[in-house]
């Protein structure tokens, strides 16, 4: 079949930016978004043109890198996936296909469909982890954690970073993404200890990476290719709340924000 | 050049223990003046990073992504093997020990492979308390499940994501040294040479890939954790941006290439659907826990499987090897599937798969269950090929999934220059010649967590480290071959991308140096890729510039490598008149068509030095003894 891609090109964070048409032909439908774009990459490359930059890696959707807005939905209509795992398929033969960037704040612009998301990685770095050190780990199954915990715990854990939940809000909040980590770790009783200052420590980077506020309409969890549920927000909201009660004193001071491109 | 392997002499059991106390140490104080790089931030340089920060070394952390997270690490899926003997099926550190060295054909070092096995207890320890989300049962114990090459089950998981879970554990405890200040992480960045002074590596020579520039870093010891070269064949399920630059280069600076032709072809991935396919998507082994592997008794059965009759299906790998079944390790598992599709067997359009069937375990256990152990990996089949696993066989066929081989190391994971670390999937030391499931993100972890921050200690109480200044010879002429070699990339403007030339490349080795190699089939792929390399260097088109994000670019300087790397792949395949593991010279195979080992002319590892652009390169071999586990054919039957 035959579509039209419709992609935004922009040179750098300080070119203005605009959409360009490409007609792309032979496209089968069991081809995957990306490799359609890797045809079209091709073709632009031997008439001596630059081809569209976009993040990509491992291409079976765990990695987190790939990811734009495809017809105005983050990775696109089918659910619970992510580009890369987009087959053509679900396109028709003549389609005029929209791709553009995640557009936040928050992701300053890089190139084409690529933006900046090390603000997620301060997120993480802010107090997204367990304060063990190597080789302090007590035997395993010394402390029994039951499946339904560790099941709620992996359904949070188990978020890419990808930022789809950002682009696909309206307040471009990183609510969905800082609430995951926060659960995966918090429920499970080795990350109980430091719960508090963990939501405090991330929610404050959260708002110093220039990310919106949740205002719970839900889009996040919908763009979300592993389904994030939506509770982790509330989880996120409540150990806020308390910790704020019980350390005032204590507020951590946020990493310096992600501010350019590069 | 004689190679020494620093094997701890007395019993095996207590060899790390007594090669640990004999180690210098540098203590505490002393630790934050010495300087360490980490190149890729996978299971092994993430874990690597996070303990020698925790140590107090001021470490340098790089990777090519946008973030330390997206480590190919991530898409392992399967398991991780450790020796708990929770299921109380007679596992032991022992049994560990003997699969691993058995399973790899014997052709790896008993010594590391032993150390291994002891690590495995504590890194499920480790994990565990940084959260990985391990599946458990009901009543809060750790779950296992078994793998391929194994009669016990000793592998940990988490759901189809087990990789993934352990990376985030990982990349959690690097964060937390970022934000100590003890590791600095240095993204989207790609090291392009090693520094070499005085005959130790002194750092790298790095070009940032959103701006172009080109740095030097300078440190007291450099860690290579840059994975494996399974992209050399293009098609592989490697992440597209794997590659061999980084251990490549080091290599054309001194350190030797061990056993590079030991490539694992692993035996459950979809199969290809066309020329426009970029990468090939694995089903994790897992599967073979409860799915039957089957094809139509009849050559060329077009009829779809559910309207094939029990009868006459031929279940190849029960009806083989009764004993391990469908759980046979992956090299005999993927050498049956290629050669029943030879004969006319395959199923699907191409005639290049076998089915994967669950009807049995699911009539047995329920779809709840079978959704519950593997759901993730039936939506991701369904997504790729439109059909629903659970009403209808997979379709399933090998692919490059994994290298053995690496550059060689010592029992510290030194190679053979001083001060040049290398871990994980990037050096060669402890599957070898065919690495069983569920054991790579133990190695990596294994190599990262425990074994590192002790063994280069040793190296930096003992050596002196004066001071190198980015004007020395030694650093401008790293940086001048890197900047020449991109030059030279962009200014070539001939007729051909980047990509069709690795297609080509990647063709020839499938074909001749793949599932099957023949003396005949390796020299004219040797010739074969001679020539393509020659083309590349005259026709090879790269657009745009140096000067900004250009992926283009980056993959250029990697095929350059590959293609390299390909001749010597093909060279070392050429040189092992034997059949083991992962490499299957058809020239050697035993009546029933398995493996046949040369145990006394081969048992060695074969390192592989580097003598010039124009001449072949120099092989070092370092005899392999067996001591614990006696060398015989292996059996799965």
């Amino acid at each position: 079949m035959k579509v039209t891609l419709k992609i935004w090109r922009q040179k750098n964070s300080n070119d203005k930016g605009q959409f360009v048409k490409y007609a792309v032909d032979d496209v089968d439908g069991e081809m995957s978004i990306l490799e359609c774009l890797d045809v079209l990459n091709e073709s632009l490359i031997l008439r001596g043109e630059v081809p569209v930059a976009f993040e990509h890696d491992c291409r079976e959707g765990i990695c987190g890198s790939c990811g734009f807005v495809i017809n105005g939905v983050a990775h696109g209509p089918e659910r619970a996936t992510t580009a890369c795992q987009l087959t053509m398929r679900h396109f028709k033969d003549g389609d005029e296909i929209t791709l553009e960037p995640w557009r936040a704040k928050a992701f300053p612009l890089v190139k084409d469909l690529v933006v900046n998301r090390r603000a997620l990685d301060h997120i993480i770095e802010a107090g997204g982890y367990i304060s063990v050190g190597t080789g302090q780990a007590p035997e395993a199954n010394g402390l029994p954690i039951g499946k339904e915990v560790a099941d709620q715990s992996m359904d949070a854990a188990a978020c890419i970073g990808c930022g789809a939940c950002v682009a696909a809000c309206p307040n471009a909040a990183a609510a969905l993404f800082t609430g995951a980590k926060i659960t995966h770790l918090g429920v499970l009783p080795q990350g109980e200890t430091e719960k508090d200052r963990r939501a405090l420590a991330m929610v404050a980077q959260m708002n110093a990476e220039g990310f919106g506020n949740c205002t719970n309409i839900g889009e996040c969890t919908g763009a979300c290719p592993k389904e994030i549920p939506l509770d982790v927000i509330a989880k996120m909201n409540r150990d806020y709340l308390c910790g704020s009660f019980q350390r005032r004193d204590d507020l951590p001071t946020p990493i310096t924000p992600v501010v350019e491109g590069a | 050049m004689k190679l020494d392997a620093r094997i701890p002499s007395g019993p095996i059991e207590e060899a790390w223990a007594k090669a640990c106390f004999d180690m210098k140490l540098v203590n505490p104080s002393n630790k934050r003046k010495h300087s360490i790089i980490v190149v890729g931030s996978g299971l092994a340089g993430g874990s690597a990073a996070a303990s020698l920060g925790e140590l107090g070394y001021q470490v340098k952390c790089f990777c090519f992504q946008d973030t330390p997270r997206r480590a190919h690490s991530i898409a392992a899926q399967g398991g991780i093997n450790a020796a708990k003997n929770y299921p109380n099926d007679g596992e032991s550190v022992f049994r560990l020990f003997y699969d691993t060295v058995k399973g790899g054909d014997f052709r790896a070092r008993e010594a590391n492979v032993y150390r291994l096995a002891q690590n495995s207890t504590k890194i499920i320890d480790q994990c565990v308390a940084q959260g990985v989300p391990f599946a458990r049962e009901y009543g809060g114990s750790l779950a296992n499940r078994s793998f391929g090459g194994a009669q016990v089950s000793r592998t940990f998981y988490a759901r189809g994501q087990t990789g993934q879970q352990l990376l985030l554990g990982a990349y959690q405890a690097l964060e937390r040294q970022i934000h100590a200040g003890t590791v600095k992480m240095i993204s989207k960045t790609e090291m392009l040479d090693l520094i070499v002074v005085d005959g130790q590596a002194r750092g790298i020579v790095t070009r940032h890939l959103v701006t172009g520039e080109y740095n030097i870093h300078i440190a007291d010891a450099v860690i290579l954790a840059t994975g494996g070269y399974g992209n050399v064949f293009y098609l592989s399920t490697n992440a597209k941006g794997s590659n061999a630059t980084a251990i490549w280069r080091a290599y054309k600076r001194g350190a030797l290439f061990a056993n590079p032709c030991f490539t694992q072809i692993h035996p459950t991935c979809i199969p290809v659907s066309g020329d426009y396919q970029s990468k090939l998507t694995l089903m994790s082994e897992s599967l073979r826990n409860d799915g039957r592997i089957w094809v139509p008794k009849k050559k060329g059965d077009t009829r779809p499987p559910n309207q094939i009759p029990e009868d006459e299906r031929d279940y190849y790998l029960e009806r083989r090897y009764p004993s391990f079944g469908n759980l046979v390790p992956r090299d005999v598992a993927s050498r049956n599937a290629k050669t029943l599709c030879d004969e006319g067997y395959g199923v699907g359009k191409t005639g290049l798969g076998v089915y994967l069937d669950f009807s049995e375990a699911i009539n047995r256990l329920g779809e709840k269950t079978i959704r519950e152990r593997y759901g993730n990996l039936f939506d991701m089949y369904q997504r790729i090929t439109d059909e629903d696993p659970y009403k209808v066989p997979m379709r399933i066929f090998p692919a490059v999934h994994y290298t053995m081989g690496g550059l060689w190391v010592d029992y510290e994971l030194q190679s053979s220059i001083p001060g040049l670390f290398v871990l994980g999937e990037a050096n060669f030391s402890d599957h070898g010649a065919n690495r069983l499931g569920a054991s790579a993100l133990m190695q990596g972890l294994s190599d990262g967590y425990f074994i590192i921050p002790n063994t280069i200690g040793n190296y930096l109480a003992t050596h002196k480290f004066p001071k190198v200044e980015n004007s020395h010879p030694a650093v401008q002429e790293a940086l001048t071959t890197v900047k020449s070699k991109i030059d030279k990339l962009l200014s070539i403007k001939g007729k051909r991308t980047v990509d069709s030339f690795h297609r080509e490349l990647g063709k020839i080795l499938w074909d001749y140096c793949g599932m099957a190699r023949t003396a005949e089939g390796l020299q004219l792929a040797i010739g074969k890729i001679r020539t393509l390399r020659e083309e590349y260097w005259k026709n090879v088109t790269v657009p745009g510039a140096g000067d900004d994000l250009n992926e283009s670019l980056e993959k250029a300087g990697r095929v350059a490598d590959f293609f390299e790397l390909a001749e010597l792949i093909c060279i070392d395949a050429l040189d092992r008149n034997e059949s083991c593991g992962g490499h299957f010279r058809e020239e050697y195979q035993t009546p029933e068509g398995e493996a046949q080992r040369d145990d006394e002319h081969y048992s060695y590892v074969a390192a592989w030095g580097y003598t010039g652009p124009d001449s072949a390169p120099e092989l070092t071999k370092e005899p392999l003894e067996f001591q614990y586990v006696h060398p015989s054919q292996r059996s799965y039957k």
